[in-house]
């Protein structure tokens, strides 16, 4: 069987990876999609515990993380969407309305 | 009425309560009903003392010795200092003229401040006065009495600039105040230098425990310190220039405060603490030597003054001078028998001279008076007496006490007869050239004057005509020679001592009538110079001022000591409080302050940069948290201290992110 | 076998998501992550968890993705640029930081744990993995399950609210569900997006 070490660590370089996107890139959509690595770097831990336990509740939810993985998706799109119409742009280091 | 309890806090208590009901509804009484109160509460005060003192009397001699205590103030340990009073025979006389003078001054103030519209305020600051006064003479204890010291000198201060609009007289107040408070300086060390010596202030524990208890340089320490603030608050040299200065206020005070009461409290200072004095030869001889000093210094300026009441405050200064002589030759008694007489004939005197004033719509130089006598007809006659009583003429009471007190100053030392005598030719014809000058010759009236004439109002008559009844016969309690001291001087025996102190060498009997005789003879010749100069041939005056020119200039500057205090204290003191100001309050407080406000704002200027509003920075942050957190997990707190570090490097690549950006 | 197959979806996993995070065009990365995705589902099904695995086939990869492409191409973006001593300082911290990520899960597991204890619900033999699912979902997991429903309703009205802009006509109403349930969530929610976008001016 696939030992839950070698798991943990795949789960955890993709994660860092994700992070590393979130971090580097411009592009909010991009940004976005490193979001999306980390979550399922996330589920990925979840159902290897699930079959290291024998439990199927980490199988549970992970289900709900995509449920609201997909939620957050449409919404944050919207959000994009309506930022490119304001902007023009969907470079995050070209929008800076927050600044003090 | 005379048994019963002796109630002595009555007799400060009464005019306290009177302050208190004026400050509360004197606004409502109006000019008379404030008049009424204050006269009113000082006049049962007067009973009250009056009565304490027939019940003193009633006890055996060697037995009138009262203490009631009214309020536990300070018991500290050992220490104890309450509000007690102290009813003996040199506080008996002290309380009887301070209440009974004060009487008759507020009753004549009623009229002489009748046309002011601040009256109410008038009385407030008067009775606290006598407050402050009947609480100083009736203390048991220095720190008490001390109390007492300083509410006077307020009320001084608030007196002498009562019209606190004109300029000079705000001036005089704080100049009043400032002087007083350099003497209080002697007296608080004084006061310490005694209670780290013996551990008492109480004058009963205090004087019994003196003779053991403290060495011959403390006592002489404690003195001298103290005896400079009897200077200040009397007036002699070097304190005495607040007072022809104080002569701003209304006359009325000047009367009180500036003849009567305040400046004496001084003198009984020193008498009250004479068993202090007598075990420190060397004081006693510096309070001889500056009060007879001073009462030829005060009596050569005031020949040279044309201000009435100037003359009259020198005059003050130099009767004062007089006091403190016989305290410093030894004859206690004496100097409190001059204290007595002097408050009945200087008042009379201020009291008149405000009757004249008042008179002549408020002309106060001399130079424009003259042959008021026929014309103020009261006031005359009653100044009349009083310039004889100052003058040491028989049978008028300055005599009997002038007399008593030039008798022990020769049994001690004749020189400081001699400068007492000098003094006594020199009162004698500057009183008279005031008399002279005012009352007879020709007229020299403005114009304004002539036309409101008038004589005071019955309220300013009355008390002159007590006051000139008191100068006649005062002086027939201390007739000389008589076997075992005269009356006076065996009331005030249980105190001083003896034959209430006795000098160093008492001159024999014979000598003591050539000595009388040859005061008399001398204030003769002085009342005939004055009569020679002023009346007969008043053109010889004016003369005899141009041969001594320079003589004159000097005495009419007042030896210029006004300037030099004001060179080598007034003005150094004043450039530092300026620079102090300047520099150290503008620029250094201010500054801090201010710089405190610098600091945030440049503090906020600096956090801002980390707002720059990208999110990708934002999450940078957010991820750096999340290492630290994980980090923390395992190495602790050390973590954070990490991390504080990384954020700070953080903080610069951020700050160079913003520059950079803003040069992109 | 098992683990040799691990091994190279493992690594497809990986890769693909450097990918992502890398390539400079939005395209390429999304369909980067789609690779990504698929790998993962191949994982899944290795750990024997078959009902997640083709969810994360139909949901992530065949309605999420798609999404992203959909809005990708709307926006009609082009190559991304990335210079500048900004970037360069801040592409920095990042890497760093993700270094140090990685070397603090590193270090989490040279440590050694024993995980806790397992869950109350053993699996059930014989059952089929979306039986056993399906059965705790409606049972133990009911509420959060009624709750997620009516948060993707939630969703989609805040994105058609979002999404309409300050002008223009209302959109058309999204036509009422027949019935809550997960398996039509991601059609519904794509096919309201999809109503909703092309039609709007901006």
């Amino acid at each position: 069987m696939i030992p839950l070490a070698w798991l943990l660590t795949l789960s955890g370089l993709v994660f860092a990876i994700g992070v590393v996107g979130v971090l580097v890139r411009r592009n909010a959509l991009v940004i976005f999609m490193s979001i999306e690595l980390m979550l399922n770097a996330a589920n990925l831990a979840f159902v290897a515990f699930a079959r290291e336990l024998h439990s199927l509740d980490g199988q549970v939810f992970v289900f709900f993380v995509m449920t609201v993985a997909a939620a957050e998706v449409a919404v944050g799109l919207a959000i994009i969407v309506n930022l490119f119409r304001l902007r023009e742009t969907v470079f995050v280091d070209e929008i800076n309305l927050l600044k003090g | 009425m005379l048994t019963g309890a002796l109630r002595l806090w009555l007799i400060p208590g009464l005019p306290l309560a009177a302050v208190l009901v004026n400050l509360a509804v004197g606004h409502r009484l109006g000019r008379r009903g404030v008049g009424w109160l204050a006269c009113g509460a000082v006049g049962l005060s007067f009973l009250a003392a009056l009565r304490a003192v027939l019940i003193l009397a009633a006890r055996p001699a060697a037995d009138r010795f009262l203490v009631e205590t009214a309020y536990t103030w300070i018991r500290v340990g050992d220490f104890t200092a309450n509000v007690s009073f102290l009813l003996d025979p040199l506080s008996a006389v002290m309380i009887l003229v301070v209440t009974g003078v004060g009487f008759l001054i507020h009753v004549y103030s009623t009229g002489y401040m009748a046309h002011d519209p601040d009256v109410r305020r008038f009385f407030l600051y008067l009775n606290l006065f006598m407050f402050a006064m009947l609480t100083l003479v009736l203390a048991d204890n220095f720190l008490l009495m001390f109390v007492g010291w300083e509410g006077v000198g307020l009320c001084s201060y608030l007196l002498i600039g009562f019209w606190y609009a004109r300029p000079s007289a705000a001036e005089a107040g704080k100049k009043a105040f400032v002087v007083n408070r350099i003497g209080d300086f002697g007296f608080i060390l004084g006061m310490l230098v005694l209670f780290t010596a013996s551990g008492t202030l109480q004058f009963g524990r205090l004087f019994a425990d003196a003779p053991h208890v403290l060495t011959g340089a403390t006592v002489t320490a404690a003195t001298l310190l103290l005896f400079l603030g009897a200077t200040g608050k009397s007036a002699q040299l070097p304190l005495h220039t607040w007072l022809p200065d104080a002569m701003e206020g209304p006359t009325p005070v000047s009367a009180l405060i500036h003849a009567a009461t305040m400046v004496t409290a001084g003198v009984y200072l020193v008498a009250r603490s004479h068993v202090l004095f007598q075990l420190a030869p060397v004081s006693l001889g510096v309070v001889a030597w500056v009060g007879a000093l001073t009462a030829l210094f005060a009596a050569t300026i005031g020949l040279a003054q044309n201000d009435i009441k100037r003359v009259l405050a020198y005059s003050t200064i130099s009767q004062l001078g007089y006091m403190f002589l016989a305290c410093g030759v030894g004859v206690f008694g004496a100097g409190i028998f001059h204290l007595m007489t002097h408050a009945f004939f200087k008042a009379l005197l201020f009291l008149g001279a405000g009757s004249v004033i008042h008179a002549l719509s408020d002309e106060q130089d001399m130079r424009r008076m003259g042959g008021l006598a026929p014309r103020l007809p009261w006031t005359h006659f009653t100044m009349l007496v009083a310039t004889l009583a100052i003058a040491g003429i028989p049978p008028f009471a300055g005599f009997f006490s002038k007399d008593e007190i030039l008798a022990g100053a020769f049994g001690a030392r004749p020189v400081l007869w001699a400068l007492g005598l000098v003094g006594a030719a020199l009162t004698a014809f500057y009183m008279f050239r005031l008399y002279f000058l005012t009352f007879r010759g020709r007229p020299r009236l403005t114009e304004h004057a002539e036309q409101h004439l008038h004589e005071s109002p019955p309220s300013m008559i009355a008390p002159l005509f007590v006051l000139a009844v008191l100068s006649v016969i005062g002086g027939f309690v201390g007739p000389p020679f008589v076997k075992g001291g005269h009356p006076f001087a065996r009331w005030l025996a249980p105190v001083f001592g003896g034959e209430a102190g006795a000098p160093a060498r008492e001159p024999a009997p014979s000598a003591e009538a050539i000595l009388m005789i040859v005061s008399v003879l001398v204030a003769a010749a002085g009342i005939l110079a004055a009569w020679h100069f002023y009346l007969r041939d008043t053109a010889a005056a004016g003369r005899l001022r141009e041969r001594l020119a320079g003589v004159h200039r000097v005495l009419f500057h007042k030896y210029w000591v006004d300037e030099l205090y004001d060179a080598i204290a007034v003005t150094p003191i004043y450039r530092v409080a300026l620079w102090c100001w300047r520099f150290w309050d503008t620029r250094i407080v201010d500054g801090a302050v201010n710089g405190i406000a610098v600091v945030v704002e440049l503090a906020s200027g600096a956090l801002r940069l980390f707002q720059t509003g990208f999110v990708g920075n934002y999450a940078l942050a957010l991820a750096l948290g999340v290492a630290a957190v994980i980090l923390s997990a395992f190495f602790g707190v050390q973590a954070f201290v990490i991390v504080a570090g990384v954020m700070l490097l953080l903080a610069l690549a951020a700050v160079l992110l913003h520059f950079l950006r803003a040069l992109a | 076998m098992i683990p040799a197959l691990f091994v190279a979806f493992a690594a497809v996993l990986l890769v693909s998501s450097l990918f992502v995070i890398l390539n400079r065009s939005p395209v390429t990365s999304a369909l980067s992550l789609v690779l990504a995705f698929c790998a993962l589902a191949g994982i899944y099904l290795l750990l024997r968890a078959e009902f997640i695995g083709l969810v994360q086939v139909v949901v992530y990869a065949g309605a999420i993705m798609v999404l992203f492409l959909f809005v990708i191409m709307y926006l009609n973006l082009g190559r991304d640029i990335e210079s500048g001593i900004t970037i360069v300082v801040r592409r920095g911290l990042g890497w760093l930081l993700g270094a140090v990520l990685v070397a603090e899960g590193a270090w989490l597991l040279a440590r050694g744990w024993a995980p806790g204890p397992g869950g109350p619900s053993a699996a059930a033999p014989g059952a089929g993995n979306t039986q056993q699912v399906g059965a705790l979902l409606y049972t133990r997991y009911l509420f959060p399950f009624e709750i997620t429903s009516l948060l993707l309703l939630v969703a989609m009205v805040g994105v058609i609210v979002i999404a309409r802009g300050r002008r223009g006509p209302a959109a058309p109403p999204v036509a009422p569900a027949p019935g809550v349930s997960a398996g039509s969530a991601p059609a519904r929610t794509t096919g309201g997006t999809a109503a909703v976008t092309p039609e709007e001016k901006p």
